[in-house]
């Protein structure tokens, strides 16, 4: 029902309104954006003792990406039945990506996943099957009744129980006085004397529900604010507010650190991608065969299996097989087919997937469409893991899709469900066109680069999750979380409080409020929003020159001008929507400039210069940086692997963390007695 | 038609307009699907008791916390739009069937 409209009558905003107000706090370290690695980071912080504050847009109970869920706990190398290390996987995730992922963040979740999990067992979590429903399974260690996923000789990624984590990790918050705002949506970092550049010294935003302008003071800030979206695409009446993350993670950290002078990786890739088109269904909601439906068998009309291949074209016989590595293969990471194209993953790294060629064959008539995500047919063990611990944990599966479903009569030992256009070899298998690209939405992307603390070169400025450059994973949110809020808070205990500038706040507020002054004839968030992906779907698409890079830059700026400051918002979460697409502008200006810098194509990084054709030539194999210089984008790079040795630059610090936070529990401890 | 019909001349609804489905008569108005939701899709209803009002049906996510979350079984139910409603095939009898 949408009220207003339906009952003739329009209701006042139901919130006391403080537009302008100002509130100020104080805290050790500031996080920003209360999601998985934000709240992993404020726990860690506050576990050696720093007084912590989150601000949060959405409420921290159940946000982000990963708020509503997670089955699939990854990579986990040093999970007691691992039979692989930390720097064998994390330098295979590297490697499968052509050198472009970060081996930070990535070594960091490899090699502290399991003791993070461990951590959420001893907060409540469920990570192990205590009823032994799974009993007997191939996926089960019977000793410690962990279940594992994809490579069950292997045994690094785990199912977990994890519809539950994230009230778990708020509940942990109030236990050791964590102060969490929410509905706060940050809009700016706030740095010395305002300079971009300098070091940082808080940040600022606007309440959703009063309006009211909310100012923190930090000696260390962790920005986790995961990834832009709504870049290329938008329709909010097709699905979901268009894709498949979390509408309110829409861009503005990168956005905000970058108007403050932080340095971003990777800007320049971006991919066609079903998880970016508004036509695709409810997420894992449909047929398929990948990540929380690996390894279920596809059927045609007549109930014909697909057969399944190794990452060399050799077949692979019963479902048994589709979850051991092959001949040629120490270990298999995933399967079941990348969406990732094209380039997929080296191929003694990937897992077995349904066959390649599934359409030419269909055409020469061996298959008959539609095809079914065959859940009837698979052995009990594996439907009841993918009908149960699976789709009822996933991120945004446990209500829209097992729930639902089950309440529409869906029936998981008696149904197939429906494939939408599984013939390409993709992941998803969801009909998808060119301009329907995503920056983030799936797998390893760009972002703000930060070093072995996960500070970025802004001094006091730390970040972790999604946001960072090369770097994803719900595991690697909670690894690299708690690793940037153990360092934030070494730092802050190592800094003076830096001094807020009050130019810079008054500044802020007359840009964020703007929009309340503007005349409603202008066009709203959603307009301009679908503006800005126009833009992006004709002038930075799959094919790329200089030319159509410079319009689209052009029309950026044209939209910038002109458009941006006619966008009105009548109340606070109306104004908080219009500065996200602001925000939107900013990443989509990033994206371009990044572009422009790449003057070569590359198959890692799904880019394709016309005008610089040769695919990945070696002088161009490294990180293009890009940073803002006043008016100008300063463009640096960096070696494929800048980080150096995993093991000697992990060690000391989280030697150093895990010192930290057990010294301040020992000292609440001897306070208790 | 009856004359006295009134009719009101109100802007198209936004769509898709309904992304969950209340119980009047299970719902006792407690607000907690409005606290965690994601979106801030829903405002308080101004009549106590009553279940939220759906004020930005456009920004939902269709992530199910809001039912997940509710005290009261059957009070919310997520309704997703026709345009999304997947289908299935019951392997036995060769009958189609959708959400
Ligand atoms: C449907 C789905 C299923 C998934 N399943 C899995 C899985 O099974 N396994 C896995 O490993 N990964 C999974 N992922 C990915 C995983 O959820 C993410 O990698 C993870 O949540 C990233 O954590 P994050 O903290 O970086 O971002 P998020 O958890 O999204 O948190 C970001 C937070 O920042 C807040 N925020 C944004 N902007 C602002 C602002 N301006 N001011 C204040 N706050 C702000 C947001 O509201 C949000 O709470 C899934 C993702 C989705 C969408
Ligand atoms: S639907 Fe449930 S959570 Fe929402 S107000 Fe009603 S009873 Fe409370
Ligand atoms: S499904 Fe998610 S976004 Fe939609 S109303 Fe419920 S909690 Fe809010």
């Amino acid at each position: 029902m949408n009220v207003p409209h339906e009952s003739g009558t329009v209701l006042r905003w139901p919130y006391a309104v403080r537009y302008g107000t100002e509130r100020d706090y104080e805290a050790d370290v500031l996080v920003i954006g209360g999601g998985i690695a934000g709240v992993w980071a404020a726990i860690a912080a506050a576990s050696t003792g720093a007084k912590v504050i989150v601000l949060e847009k959405a409420a921290t109970e159940r946000s982000g990406a990963g708020g509503p869920g997670v089955d699939h706990w990854q990579w986990a190398a040093d999970n007691p039945g691992s039979r692989i290390s930390p720097e064998e996987l994390a330098q295979a995730l590297v490697d499968n990506q052509g050198g472009y992922r970060s081996g930070i963040s990535t070594y960091i979740q490899c090699a502290s996943a399991w003791e993070t999990l461990e951590e959420m067992e001893r907060m409540g979590g469920k990570i192990r099957d205590t009823g032994d429903e799974f009993r007997g399974a191939e996926f089960r260690d019977e000793k410690t009744k962990l279940l594992y996923a994809y490579d069950y000789t292997n045994r690094f990624v785990l199912r977990v129980w994890g519809h539950n984590f994230k009230p778990l990790m708020r509940e942990q918050c109030r236990r050791l006085g964590i102060r969490v705002f929410d509905r706060v949506a940050v809009t700016s970092i706030l740095t010395e004397g305002g300079r971009p550049g300098a070091r940082v010294v808080g940040a600022a935003g606007v309440h959703c529900h009063s309006g009211a302008y909310v100012a923190v003071r930090a000696k260390a800030v962790v920005l986790a604010t995961n990834r832009p979206k709504r870049i290329w695409t938008f329709s909010s009446e097709l699905r979901g507010i268009t894709t498949f993350r979390p509408p309110s993670c829409s861009g503005t950290g990168y956005a905000i650190a970058y108007r403050a002078g932080a340095e971003f990786a990777m800007m320049e890739k971006s991919m066609r991608s079903s998880f970016a088109s508004p036509y695709a269904y409810p997420p894992y909601g449909s047929g398929n065969a990948i990540n929380t439906w690996y390894p279920c068998t596809i059927v045609d009309a007549n109930g014909k299996e697909v057969p399944w291949v190794d990452a060399w074209g050799r077949p692979v016989s019963g479902v048994a097989a589709r979850c051991r590595p092959v001949e040629g293969q120490k270990f298999f990471i995933m399967g079941g087919g990348s969406s990732s194209q094209p380039h997929p993953g080296l191929p003694q790294h990937l897992g077995p997937k349904p066959i390649p060629d599934l359409e030419a064959r269909m055409l020469a008539g061996e298959f008959v469409p539609p095809f079914y995500a065959d859940l009837a047919g698979m052995p009990e063990m594996e439907r009841k893991a993918i009908w149960g611990i699976m789709v009822g944990n996933e991120g945004k599966t446990r209500i829209p899709v097992m729930k639902t479903y089950m309440a529409s009569g869906f029936d998981p030992e008696r149904d197939m469900l429906q494939s939408y256009d599984f013939l390409r070899g993709h992941g998803m298998r969801e009909p998808v066109l060119p301009q329907e690209r995503t920056f983030g939405e799936q797998g390893v992307c760009g972002g703000m680069l930060v070093d072995w603390d996960l500070m970025s070169n802004l001094p006091g400025l730390f970040g972790a999750g999604d946001l960072l450059f090369g770097g994803q994973d719900h595991s690697h949110a909670a690894a690299s979380g708690r690793f940037a809020g153990a360092r934030a808070a070494l730092h802050a205990r190592r800094s003076s409080a830096g001094e807020v500038s009050l130019e810079q706040i008054e500044r802020e507020k007359k840009r964020v409020y703007a929009p309340l002054a503007c005349s409603a004839a202008g066009p709203d968030w959603k307009e301009l929003n679908a503006a800005v992906a126009r833009v992006m779907q004709n002038y930075c698409s799959e094919l790329k020159n200089a030319e159509l890079l410079s319009l689209a830059k052009t029309w950026l700026d044209d939209l910038q001008a002109n458009e941006v400051p006619r966008v009105s918002a009548g109340d606070p979460h109306q104004l908080m929507r219009v500065l996200e697409v602001h925000d939107i502008v900013t990443c989509a200006q990033m994206i371009v400039s990044a572009c422009e810098a790449r003057k070569a194509s590359s198959a890692y990084l799904h880019f394709n210069r016309r005008d610089y054709p040769q695919m990945d030539p070696a002088e161009w194999h490294k990180w293009l940086v890009i940073r803002k210089q006043g008016e100008d984008v300063a463009v640096s790079d960096r070696p494929i692997a800048f980080w150096g040795d995993f093991e000697s630059n992990y060690r000391p610090r989280h030697a150093e963390n895990a010192a930290a936070m057990a010294s301040a529990s020992q000292a609440a401890s001897r306070a208790a007695a | 038609m009856d004359e006295e019909t009134i009719v009101y001349a109100l802007p198209n609804r936004t769509t898709p307009g309904n992304p969950v489905l209340f119980d009047e008569a299970i719902c006792d108005g407690c607000n907690r699907c409005l606290t965690v939701c994601l979106e801030d899709v829903f405002i308080p209803n101004p009549q106590k008791g009553k279940p939220p009002l759906i004020l930005h049906p456009d920004e939902c996510w269709y992530c199910g916390p809001c039912v997940d979350d509710c005290p009261l079984p059957g009070a919310i139910r997520l309704n997703h739009p026709l345009q999304q409603r997947v289908r299935w095939k019951r392997k036995d009898s060769g009958g189609h069937f959708r959400v």
